[in-house]
């Protein structure tokens, strides 16, 4: 058998070609092997990583910082929940939810444009901060702090599964969707723009990028998401309230995209991996453990692993391709430099690296 | 009329809240560059502790100074061991670090002293004095009091001494300072323990009105953001005249208009923010970065 040469970049494109499958097939065993309650955990989970994945273009990819995605989650479970309750079929209610949303984070984008780093996460605060009193005041649509209770979408006959495993599936199809829509945007022509804003404005500029056009558009696809998101939380809770909207929520996206890996696409997933696992596993020492995991878990990031889980992950395959390298004499001398990885972990775009301090060592 | 004098006047006890909390946001500011998304926090910490000792026992007054003392001792701790390390680094991972004290603090009050709400005994007398027609509570009186009694401190030691040059310097051009044997290191330390100090202050005048737990200061950040938005994030007066303006505004606004009310009040700080960074980012006092490429 021959060795596997990880330099080769079509080797490269093929093992991570295996691994989103096998990361599928494994999604799509989970519900069937464990119980209903882990099967909801699951669902969060995506329901989380979709809206993380949505701050993640934003913050990740676009360099533009967000306290306020817990807004646009729910503007989104509100119109869904809305929508159900006027007899809307539930699907048909998750569409609405993502325009509305996304003209609201284009509405939200342009004042944006004016506001950098620091100035913009306040501003977005306020956004967020805002949220549960706004939603109480217009209890005639909201059902005030009573919250909205909708029924659950139930799995049909012929499909021969249990409400929570139609559930997890139907949620699993939107992340796929919005995990493919995610990975094709950053690498598009808009994506790189995208980048190329967030590690250098005025460098953008020069080469002729609309800065005003593309950031916009990021932060309205980035609260289309985090709108999905929430349209989709509604379909897996079936009840909600303004206080489950508070500022926490949006926080916690941030918290997620940083532990994940900002700047990466399956860095989300991680986060809200954690977001939902965390809790669980020390809630049984104090309700604040959690908390005080998340917010060590962020400065130390921030000190020893920038890319956060994904980034650590990408390391690590880096290295993996550094060992099985051919050794130098070996190649032909006109062979260009292998070109970093493509696919799963990385984005294909070096620049896409996460533009913070993170430098995989070559 | 007199419905009016009233709601000012509150609104200017409010306002001296939110000024204490300002003028330490700005403190950091202007030292380290940081918008301290955790100084809500670390008030609201510092509050804590003197609920502690009230309950171990310890005199109101005994147990404010030394928790301003340890509080200003923890500032400095802040800095130098959290802080340092992302000094001068790309805004995202400073505003994230901030983010991550934030939740850490709150996190380990919730841990210590659970989120349980609980009632912090207020040091003013349940009393009106009648000043000019107008009946003004002491407590009021005494909050304008403290606050005004704290900056007044502050300004000396900004502006009257030896040591607050020093911390004006460092602030101001840390490279030539270091050049003439400050410790510019330490100055922003410094500024740090002062700014946790006077924000302690907020939290613990203000916890009697709000009630003491872990989420407490969440709003009060927000308006107090909002004043220094206001008055410039470079400029401590400002932010105390920002504060007032903004307790104020508050009131007024909550009391007169309809679409506001009590239960809106916080969409008051979130359009006077968006508002003064949109048409005036440097705030009423503050001086227009001039950006060179």
């Amino acid at each position: 058998m021959t060795r596997l040469n990880l330099a080769d970049p079509v080797t490269q494109r093929r093992v991570k070609a295996v691994g989103v499958v096998v990361l599928l097939a494994v999604a799509v065993w989970l519900p069937t092997y464990y119980v209903p309650y882990r099967v909801f955990q699951f669902t969060t989970v995506l329901v989380y990583a979709i809206a993380v994945l949505g701050l993640g273009l934003l913050t990740g990819y676009n360099g533009q910082i967000s306290l306020g995605h817990g807004a646009f989650y729910a503007v989104g479970a509100y119109t869904t929940a809305i929508l159900m309750e006027a007899g809307l079929p539930y699907v048909l209610a998750i569409p609405p939810a993502a325009a509305l949303t996304f003209v609201l984070g284009f509405g939200l984008g342009i004042p944006a444009l004016r506001l950098h780093g620091p100035y913009l996460a306040l501003v977005t605060l306020g956004v967020a901060a805002v949220t549960p009193p706004l939603l109480k005041r217009f209890s005639g649509l909201t059902g005030g702090s009573m919250g909205l209770s909708v029924t659950k979408p139930a799995a049909p006959e012929w499909s021969g599964l249990a409400n929570d495993q139609w559930l997890y599936y139907l949620v699993l199809v939107f992340a796929v969707g919005m995990f493919v829509l995610a990975r094709n945007l950053v690498h598009s022509r808009a994506g790189r723009a995208m980048i190329a804003i967030r590690d250098d404005e005025l460098a953008a500029r020069t080469m002729g990028i609309p800065l005003a056009r593309v950031k916009t558009r990021a932060f309205a696809w980035s609260a289309m998401y985090a709108g999905v998101a929430g349209g989709l939380s509604t379909w897996v809770i079936g009840f909600l309230s303004p206080d489950s909207f508070a500022v926490a929520v949006s926080i916690q996206f941030l918290a997620a995209l940083v532990v994940g890996g900002l700047g990466t696409i399956f860095g989300p997933l991680f986060g809200a991996a954690f977001l939902v696992f965390i809790p669980n596993v020390s809630q049984d020492i104090n309700d604040a453990a959690p908390g005080i995991a998340f917010g060590a878990l962020l400065i130390l990031a921030m000190y020893v692993a920038p890319g956060g889980v994904a980034g650590l992950l990408r390391k690590g395959w880096i290295r993996l391709i550094t060992a099985t390298a051919p050794r130098p004499e070996s190649r032909p001398p006109a062979d260009p430099p292998s070109p970093p990885p493509a696919g799963t972990v990385a984005p294909a775009d070096p620049s896409a690296d996460d533009g913070l301090t993170v430098d995989a060592e070559q | 009329m007199e419905l009016f004098l009233q709601q000012v006047i509150s609104g200017l006890a409010s306002g001296a809240i939110y000024a204490s909390l300002a003028v330490a946001l700005v403190l950091i500011y202007r030292s380290t560059d940081i918008l301290n998304f955790a100084q809500g926090e670390m008030a609201m910490f510092s509050t804590y502790i003197v609920w502690q000792l009230l309950q171990n026992g310890a005199p109101y007054w005994l147990a404010v100074g030394i928790t301003l003392v340890a509080s200003f001792l923890a500032g400095i701790a802040i800095e130098r061991v959290i802080i340092r390390p992302v000094e001068g680094k790309p805004e995202l991972i400073v505003v994230i670090v901030t983010i991550g004290l934030f939740i850490l603090i709150n996190a380990l009050a919730g841990y210590i002293w659970s989120f349980q709400v609980r009632g912090v005994p207020s040091p003013w007398v349940a009393r009106n004095i009648a000043l000019g027609g107008v009946r003004v509570s002491v407590s009021t009186l005494g909050i304008l009091a403290a606050v005004a009694l704290v900056v007044g401190l502050l300004f000396v030691l900004f502006a009257k001494t030896r040591l607050g040059l020093v911390l004006r310097a460092a602030a101001e051009n840390p490279e030539a300072s270091r050049l003439v044997g400050i410790r510019v290191g330490w100055m922003l330390a410094l500024g740090w323990g002062l700014a946790a100090a006077v924000g302690a202050l907020s939290g613990i005048l203000v916890a009697p009105i709000l009630f003491l737990d872990p989420n407490m200061m969440l709003s009060v950040l927000i308006f107090a953001f909002a004043a220094a938005t206001l008055g410039g994030f470079e400029s401590p007066g400002g932010a105390v005249l920002g504060g007032l303006i903004v307790g104020v505004t508050e009131n007024l606004a909550a009391t007169y208009v309809d679409a506001i009310g009590a239960d809106l009040k916080i969409i008051v700080p979130m359009l006077l923010i968006v508002a003064v960074l949109l048409v005036r980012p440097q705030g009423l006092f503050g001086h227009a970065r001039i950006e060179r490429a």
